[in-house]
Formats: structure tokens, sequence, C-alpha cells
């Protein structure tokens, strides 16, 4: 057996350890790579940007644990620059799995800021039914979240004085890594026009790109590498910039199996075909 | 770092050993933590479903209140669990019947304008000139137009046909690349983090030795 055929019957786990390892040595070594910005990131900074102090932006974190690994560094540069411009944040979560992980990342981040829960900041908490919450919390924010997630009613909160619903906020980011981005779309977007911009898990991008194009969406924050660019943009180096440099050797790793094996394949199915194999 | 944080990162970090050990083989330390993700997420939403939604929909308004007109919706509910009864179980179908038609009504002609007729539009919104946008336009059109034809079974792909919907395949396959892509990154964040997360601990682990 020839090395292209030992290489197509190559198992599995050499692959996962050579990719372990590429992930591995960065973290020993530890280097950093520059990271350029591509417009759609940098249409988000400069609307999160442009908000004066005072007025709202309300921030949909609707992921859970299982994707914090590409959503957190891209939740917490937004929220430490609208923190940064003392701005006011509402921030919900659509993800059943959420609030604990939403409520860990803003009372830490409201620490570091010196923000105060309830006049900085809102964090309503997690409803069930995204569309529906999005559809009711157009009418009043009141209407699915009589209370906010720590049960204080928000009418007693001075930051949600004055506001209603998203007619009183200056746009929407949502963050997610599932098909909420389609409720936002449809039943936020669709229903009551706001600006939206989404931050999405990289597996999701591709899909999201038309809504870009047709203007429907102002900004996509697209996985880690959306991340890295938006804490470049504010900054603040945080896991995303920390991930770019992994993500380098790792790329580098799987698209020179992939060269390989596609090399391998094509050079053992020639070979099959000379002695009478299948084509 | 507080002991109590150095154990509860000991935990994680041993759960997150024990769920990369299934890249190499099945074993039991991998259907340990398989099982406790399950349990622990059930039991979490449970709880989070009680005291969220069903504290404030439906005990606190007709209970406390005194909102009787959330019965109706609270006995809606209500009826959807006669589905396991054999007997009971077309009274659900009031329910389901209810819930679709409201969801249908509302969502329907907002999907269509949202995910049909305003990318219909964005489509041949930039008029085709000699310039960038204009080729973006062109380009959009025609891999557009590719793409349909590739899905159109009604005639025989051959001639011009043929030409265009194998222009289509290219076109979704250049689709597929792109969120392949997007994908690979997103999984070697998954993994990077753990790794991060992991670098963290033992460091921390190292310094508590004075390393």
């Amino acid at each position: 057996m020839g090395i292209l055929e030992k290489m197509m019957q190559l198992d599995r786990r050499w692959i996962y350890l050579a990719v372990g390892l590429a992930v591995i040595i960065p973290a020993i070594v530890g280097f950093r790579v520059p990271v350029a910005v591509s417009p759609e990131v940098k249409r988000v900074y400069d609307f999160v940007n442009d908000i004066k102090p005072g007025e709202y932006l309300f921030v949909a974190m609707d992921y859970d644990p299982t994707t914090l690994a590409e959503l957190n560094p891209m939740a917490e540069a937004i929220l430490k620059h609208a923190f940064s411009r003392n701005e006011k944040i509402v921030i919900v979560t659509l993800a059943q799995f959420g609030p604990g992980m939403v409520e860990q990342i803003t009372n830490g981040l409201a620490k570091e800021f010196n923000k105060t829960r309830g006049v900085d900041y809102a964090f309503l908490g997690y409803r069930p039914y995204p569309a529906i919450t999005i559809l009711a919390m157009g009418v009043d924010f009141r209407v699915p979240f009589p209370v906010d997630y720590y049960g204080v009613p928000l009418d007693s909160l001075p930051v949600m004085r004055g506001i209603k619903n998203f007619y009183n906020v200056k746009g929407v980011i949502d963050l997610t890594a599932g098909n909420t981005a389609d409720m936002w779309l449809v039943d936020g977007n669709g229903r009551y026009g706001f600006p939206l911009a989404i931050g999405i898990t990289g597996v999701m991008a591709a899909d999201y790109y038309q809504y870009l194009q047709s203007g429907q969406l102002f900004g996509i924050i697209p996985g880690i590498k959306g991340a890295a660019e938006y804490e470049s943009l504010v900054n603040m180096p945080g896991q995303g910039m920390a991930q770019a440099a992994y993500q380098v050797v790792a790329h580098s790793v799987i698209i020179m199996f992939i060269i390989i094996s596609n090399f391998a394949f094509f050079a053992t199915r020639r070979r099959r075909g000379q002695v009478g194999g299948a084509r | 770092m507080t002991a109590l944080q150095l154990i509860l990162d000991g935990i994680a970090a041993f759960l997150t050993l024990c769920i990369f050990s299934f890249l190499y083989k099945d074993n039991p330390f991998y259907k340990f933590a398989e099982r406790l993700v399950a349990g622990v997420a059930t039991g979490y939403w449970t709880m989070l479903l009680y005291h969220t939604n069903f504290t404030d929909k439906v005990l606190t308004p007709i209970f406390v209140n005194g909102q009787y007109i959330y019965i109706i919706p609270a006995l809606l509910g209500v009826m959807m669990w006669t589905r396991f009864s054999r007997n009971w179980a077309w009274i659900s179908r009031y329910s389901i019947a209810f819930y679709i038609g409201i969801a249908s009504g509302v969502t329907i002609p907002v999907a269509l304008y949202t995910s049909l007729f305003k990318q219909l539009e964005a489509t041949i919104a930039v008029p085709i000139t000699f310039s960038v946008a204009g080729f973006n336009t062109l380009l959009i059109v025609i891999a557009v137009l590719s793409a349909l034809v590739y899905f159109f079974f009604s005639t025989a792909h051959k001639g011009a046909v043929g030409a265009a919907s194998r222009l289509g395949i290219y076109v979704i396959m250049i689709g597929f690349g792109a969120g392949f892509g997007l994908t690979v990154m997103g999984r070697v964040a998954l993994l990077v983090q753990r790794i991060i997360f992991l670098k963290g601990y033992v460091l921390n682990i190292a310094s508590l030795f004075g390393g």
C-alpha cells in the first residue's frame, strides 16, 4: 500500500490530534495577528457609536452556553462600547438556557463600568416563544415582561421610565445562535421597522448576508471573526482577538488536510482506474 | 481566585475533558458528562419556565390580581395535556387550531413581505450600470436566475436550460463553500474557547504552587 492509499485510510483521530495540537501550540507560544475590519461590522460599530449618551440601545442575547465561545466576545464588546458611552441598555434573552449566562456577563461588565442595574441598564429576562415575545414587545415591553429578571416591576425601574416599546430605542442588536434571527427579521424589523443588526455564529453567517444587501439589516457580526473586528474597533482586546491567532493556525492545518486529501483522492482514483478499478 | 471558584472551574475542566474523550472513542466518562448535561438542562428549563412564566402568566394574574381573562389561555394550555389520553386527545385539537390560526394570521403576511418581496426587490433594486454596484447587481441577478433554473424540473436540463442549470449548481456550490468555511471557523472557535479555559485553569493551579 502506497503512501497515498494510506493517507486515504487515515484514522480520523490523527486529524483530531493535529487540529488539537494546532490549537494548543498558540496557547503555549502566544502571538497576535492583525484583524481587518469588514464594512458590515463597521456599520454596527458606527451605529452604537452614534447613539447619544442617555439614548437607548436594545440588545437581545438569544444564545446559550453552547455557543458562548463565539457570541460572548461580541456581546461583551458591544456592551462595553455602549456602557463606555453612557448609553442606556435594555437586555433580553429569548434562549431558554441564556438567562444565567446573560446575568453573569451583564453583572460583570456593569461592575467594571460602574453601572447600576435598573438605572443604567435593565435585564428583562427570558420568555418562551420568541416570535410572540417580539410581537408583544412591539406593543409594550411590559406585556411580555411585567417584571424584570429579578422580579422588579418595569415601571419602578428608572431606566424603563419613559420608554414603552421599540419606537423608543435607537435600534436592536440581536446576538443569536438560532432561528430567533429570522423572528427578529420577520416579526421585529418586518412589522415594526426598527433598525436591526445581528451577531451570529459562523455556521449561520452565510444565510443572512442577503438581508444585509436588501437593507433589512444594517450590519452583521459574523462569528468569532466579527467579534475580533468589533473588539479592534473599540480598542478593547478580548476573547475575539485572542482567538484570532488560534484560528489562523487551525485553519491552516485544516486547509492543508483538505489539499492533501484531495490530492490523495484524485491520485488514487486515477491509479485505480489504470488497474481497472471503478472510476 | 477563591477556593470555591477553583473547585467549580476544576469541575468544568474535568467535564470538558470527559466530553473531549469521545474524540478517541465512546467511553463511560463521556456518557456521564452527556447525561449530566441533559439532566441539568431539563431541570433548569423546567424551573425557569415555572418561575418566569407559570407564575407570571397564570398564578399571579388569576389568583393575586384577579385578572380572570387569563383563565382562557390557561385552559387552552391544560387542554393540550389531553393528548396523553387516547379517548380525550381530540380536545387538544382546539388548542392547536387556535395556536395555528393565530400564528398563521400574524406571520404569513409579514413573512411574505420580509422574506420574499423585500428580497425580490433587493435583487433588482440597484440598476445594472458600469460600476462596482452595477456589476454586483448583474452577478446577483445571474446567480439567482441560474440557481432557480437548477430547481426547475418541468423541463429537461438541455441546451440553454442545461447551461443555466450547470451555472446554478456552481452558484449553489459557492454558497455551500462559504457556509462550510464559516462552519469550520465556528467549530474551531468552540474548541479554542475550551482550550483557553483549560489554559487559564492550569495557570491558576500552577500559581497556587508558586509556578
